[in-house]
């Protein structure tokens, strides 16, 4: 499976990955080779397999959590780690919508 | 440094739990120990990212006072040990050896370290490992090289490298790593240490940086296999936190640890044995099923047809959960942010692009990609119907033994630097390991021997859902049979 | 050619958040409002290394929502990322529900039952938080995610809406029902009650649909209107013209009563759903099924139609009683304490849909905070029907018990409220009124017949309203000589 430059581009932005041209070329070369690895997939006949998105039996798993109120983190300790903010809001470059 | 506290930090975890619960010796001496042998032996071996001299002595005193009032919490009170970088650690800075979350303080806990501060294990600091878990030699740290005690210039696998490092240098007792596809189990065997990926839903993710949601899974590596049942049994159960934790009662791992191997039948998996070993990983398997046989096991030769698509199945899925986890990281929040952008989407791009390393940013593309629209049927979803397949596979080899057996990887410790230019070939190795994750089983890595360079190998055991009792069993046997392995070279005690 | 030569189809797509304590897949608090990120935690904020946990209440909520509406209710749903980048989604994806929905089918009936709006399905995921423009001097957005995290409910109908008239009594026949469940609050304003329209117009005759386009941001009854009557006339002229309607987003703005396309890139689009993996596939048994659809409340429709065709109210009194479920059910309760049909509940009626719903409306309380409790109100009916009080005295009771509470045959007698019966007193102020006015009952004597109402007025304010009207008339009449 080849991919081609505008691809490689697509994904990187849907991915939010800015690229420079050299690793857009290198990623274009090994995603390439990778892909047409993992395409040995389509030898396989899966015709009624169901996928195994989730791997516990059902019986084993813990319940529900109860709808009751739990301490929220103080507003000083969710911002402590932003890189820049407003008050109590995270800040971020001006969103246009 | 007297040379009892030094040979004090050669023993097993349990047995130092015996002598801290006689008092004959205490938390503090052999916490201040192992905080020495790790500033003399970590600048050249590169095991921890971090490390925490003040929390740990006073987690040792707060031990060492409990001891005087005879109140231990257990076996892991006053025990030092340290955590893979990937556990969220409340107030002690966290970055899963990424640049995107250097500097980044958790105002929170993971589930294990909570249980773990609960038995009273003295916590050291947080050990180096591949950036978000993804890589197999540790080589993918954003910080720092990470080497392998019996051989300095070799990598000690990953990507819990740091992991494996730090207990095989004897710089701690014990470790917690995460498994994804041979995370654990890797670096134990080119480290020579026991290490365990548990049955995915044993142990808690809750806190634990997510690389690929569905095979993560959590576990301890160890000197020994009593010591890493110990653990095993301290950080496993339920968490309300974690949705896809197991409501099924913990074993008593210890209870049938001495059982031996009699009337237990090994399978070993034919087409594990037609891929291509190196010669010695190979001798030293036989060795070890032949020592089985003595023990009164049955060796039988069993199938699992599919093995040779694991990874591709493994190469599609976990980088496509790992695309979506590791959207979060955008310097919206917390970590890295570019400065300077003029505008919301060039900050996302820019912050992403100096924060991830290669490997993350390669996994991020191909996971984007097999999700994306036209492709999810053909790579995801085909991804995750093959993993029926596989463990179909392993459920009808159930039926003829009880436990797997065969080779971690196909080579030991491998150099450094020898394999980052080709993705595809690292990718490769990991062979007889991702299977396990796939199909949700618990897989241990336990030493069988020393290859001719004398580097350590591993026999990899993998087990039934829930069946850790009977890995650890198996493991044990094998232990006492062939005695522990003569300590790593590579790092003057 | 003309707007009338085209036919309007709408779907609607509505965004209602489950009034539960906690939010969806965190126990941080759903409460409205407090400093930005006051209710937050390390789920909610997408902190590295957290994970969901789902909320039981918000499963009961939405099966109870889907029993309701008639939908079919899966007993093995699944959640699935949504995956898209943007400050107020923390995660850079939501929870949702995609391939395998809660809740499937169903409808919400309109024109008082006569037409069932199909709806497509039912799904549960979580909210966004809240992008705050301009929050300094260099104009940087402020990120709030207080909301992020709050339960939605999402009900998307088929394209069954013929018009603007038919899209807001769905949204109103839908959001009574929710309210009458109690799983939304029903604000529009306030954002809990949000809904998209897609809108798309066909010359009448043709069965293929238009192209269609999806308005947003529209946060009340006239906004959706002004809206969508807008969309319409500018769909049409796009087609009238010769062009054809893109599919794409539009914002509407309300200052300046149009539509906009929305400046968001082709790529947005490209979700990646896939299975959440952090939460295993819900399963719900029958019993739990059975258990809520038990404590699903009559509906309004059927509340509605039961008050006209059973206790034979008019429809406007149907309707205005079933407007809120807490009137409905104080009627209901007001009613069976009285005992009695038809009649009854007529009476009952027109006390709650009068004085109490003025007395209501003037307090701002709604019926669970009233001092006129269902059986008071029955007790003042009953005393009503007895004589001892009459209308004008009946209604300073009902206003008394309002507004201070007490028991209405005590209140009738500490605020002397209570009707004169008495031929005795009566006949007293009968002839005290006519021996005051001996003209105007000369001139009624002659025929001038309609100065009775004049007699009773004046007998009634002398008796200072509690004269019991029916043996005040014939009193008056024995002594007027009739």
């Amino acid at each position: 499976m080849q991919l081609s430059l505008d691809e490689v581009r697509r994904i990187a932005v849907l991915a939010r990955l800015q690229l420079s041209p050299d690793e857009e070329r290198v990623f274009q070369g090994q995603l390439s080779s990778i892909l047409d690895y993992v395409d040995e997939l389509s030898e396989l006949d899966v015709s009624g397999v169901e996928p195994m998105t989730h791997a516990l039996a059902v019986e084993e798993l813990p319940g529900l959590r109860d709808d009751r109120v739990r301490p929220s983190l103080p507003p000083e300790a969710a911002l402590a780690n932003a890189p820049e903010r407003q008050g109590t809001c995270f800040k971020v470059p001006r969103i246009i919508e | 440094m007297s040379s009892s506290v030094r040979e004090l930090l050669d023993v097993p975890l349990v047995e130092l739990s015996e002598a801290l619960e006689k008092k004959r010796i205490s938390s503090a001496e052999v916490t201040a120990a192992a905080l020495d042998r790790i500033e003399r032996t970590d600048g050249s071996l590169g095991a921890f990212l971090k490390v925490t001299p003040e929390r740990a002595l006073a987690q040792a005193a707060a031990a060492d006072q409990r001891a005087a009032r005879g109140e231990r919490l257990g076996r892991l009170d006053g025990v030092p040990i340290a955590i893979k970088d990937i556990f969220v650690t409340k107030g002690i800075e966290t970055t899963a050896g990424s640049r995107i979350l250097a500097g980044f303080v958790p105002p929170y806990d993971a589930t294990v370290v909570e249980r773990l501060d609960g038995a009273g294990a003295v916590m050291l600091g947080k050990l180096n490992m591949d950036e978000f878990a993804m890589g197999s030699s540790n080589e993918n740290s954003a910080f720092r090289m990470c080497h392998n005690p019996w051989d300095l210039a070799r990598t000690p696998g990953g990507s819990s490298g740091g992991s494996a490092a730090a207990v095989a240098a004897r710089q701690v007792f014990g470790a917690l790593g995460t498994d994804t596809g041979g995370s654990i189990r890797e670096p134990a065997s080119f480290c020579g240490v026991v290490g365990i990926k548990p049955t995915y839903g044993r142990v808690s993710r809750y806190g634990v940086i997510a690389f690929a949601s569905s095979l993560d899974q959590v576990g301890p590596l160890a000197r020994t296999v009593g010591d890493a049942a110990a653990l095993l049994q301290a950080i496993a159960g339920r968490d309300e936190r974690d949705m896809t934790s197991s409501a099924r009662p913990v074993d008593d791992y210890g209870a049938s640890l001495e059982a031996g191997t009699r009337g237990l039948t090994i399978g070993v998996p034919r087409e594990w044995l037609e891929a291509g070993i190196e010669a010695g990983v190979a001798s030293r398997m036989r060795e070890a099923l032949a020592a089985y046989e003595r023990m009164g096991a049955r060796i039988v030769e069993v199938s699992l047809p599919h093995t040779r698509y694991g990874i591709a199945a493994y190469y599609i899925i976990a980088p496509a959960e790992a695309s979506s986890n590791l959207a979060r990281y955008d310097g919206v929040r917390y970590g890295l942010r570019q400065r300077g952008c003029p505008g919301l989407a060039e900050m996302y791009g820019e912050t992403r692009r100096e924060g991830f390393g290669a490997e993350p940013k390669r996994r991020i593309m191909l996971g984007t990609y097999a999700l994306s629209a036209g492709y999810y049927d053909a790579y995801y979803l085909r991804a995750q119907k093959v993993r029926t397949l596989l463990r179909r596979d392993f459920d009808r080899a159930f039926e003829h033994c009880d436990v797997l057996a065969g080779p971690v990887s196909p080579t030991v410790a491998f150099r450094l630097g020898e394999k980052v230019s080709d993705p595809l070939t690292m990718y490769l190795a990991d062979v007889f390991t991702v299977t396990c994750n796939l199909a949700a089983l618990p897989g241990l890595s336990v030493p069988c021997g020393l290859d001719p360079d004398g580097m350590p190998v591993g026999l990899q055991l993998i087990g039934r859902p829930f069946d850790e009792g009977t890995l650890f069993r198996v493991a044990r046997a094998l232990e006492r049979e062939q005695g522990p392995l003569p300590g790593p070279g590579g790092i003057a005690p | 050619m003309s707007v009338s030569d085209f036919e309007v189809v709408i779907g609607l797509e509505v965004h209602a958040q489950l009034l539960t304590r906690s939010k969806v897949f965190c126990g941080c608090s759903t409460e409205f409002g407090g400093e930005p990120n006051a209710h937050t935690c390390p789920v909610c904020l997408a902190m590295p290394g957290a994970l969901p946990s789902l909320n039981q209440r918000v499963v009961e909520f939405a099966i109870r929502a889907g029993l309701a509406l008639g939908c079919t209710v899966r007993r093995k749903s699944v959640f699935a990322r949504k995956n898209y980048f943007y400050p107020d989604l923390p995660k850079g994806y939501q929870i949702s529900q995609y391939e395998l929905p809660i809740c499937e089918g169903g409808s919400v009936p309109i024109r008082g039952g006569e037409k069932a709006i199909r709806l497509n399905r039912v799904h549960v995921e979580e909210d966004a938080g809240k992008n705050l423009h301009e929050v300094s001097a260099d104009k940087s957005s402020g990120v709030d995610l207080n909301r992020a995290g709050v339960p939605l409910l999402e009900i998307v109908s088929e394209p069954d809406l013929r018009g603007v008239d038919e899209a807001i009594e769905y949204l109103k026949s839908l959001r009574a029902i929710l309210m009458y469940l109690g799983v939304n609050d029903g604000n529009l304003e306030e954002g809990s009650f949000r809904c998209d329209a897609n809108v798309s117009v066909r010359r009448r005759g043709e069965e293929k649909l238009g192209q269609r386009s999806e308005i947003k941001n529209m946060n009340s009854f006239r906004f959706l209107r002004q809206a969508i009557e807008y969309e319409v006339d500018r769909q049409v002229e796009v087609v009238e013209s010769g062009g054809k309607v893109k599919q794409e987003t539009r914002l509407f703005d309300p200052d300046r009563g149009v539509t906009r396309a929305m400046r968001s890139k082709e790529e947005a689009h490209d979700y990646r759903y896939f299975p959440e993996p952090d939460l295993p596939p819900l399963v719900v048994d029958d019993g739990f099924v059975e258990q809520l659809r038990r404590s699903v409340p009559e509906l309004p429709a059927a509340r509605a139609s039961r008050y006209q065709k059973v206790l034979g109210l008019s429809a406007f009194d149907a309707q205005v009683l079933t407007a809120e479920r807490a009137v409905a059910d104080f009627f209901d309760a007001a009613l069976a304490a009285h005992g009695g049909g038809a009649e009854a509940a007529k009476k009952v009626a027109n006390w709650v849909t009068g004085e109490l719903a003025r007395l209501a409306n003037e307090t701002g309380t709604s019926p669970q905070d009233w001092k006129v409790t269902p059986p008071k109100l029955a007790a003042i009916v009953k005393l009503v029907e007895a004589g001892t009080v009459g209308g004008p005295g009946a209604k300073q009771l009902v206003e008394e018990v309002f507004r201070h509470g007490g028991e209405p045959s005590e209140v009738l007698v500490t605020k002397g409220l209570a009707q004169v019966s008495d031929e005795g007193a009566v006949e007293l102020a009968v002839e005290k009124v006519l021996s005051a006015n001996p003209g105007e009952v000369e001139k009624y004597r002659n025929g001038k017949k309609n100065l009775l109402g004049f007699f009773v007025g004046r007998i009634m304010k002398e008796m200072k309203g509690k004269g019991n009207p029916l043996v005040v008339n014939a009193l008056l009449k024995k002594k007027l000589g009739d």
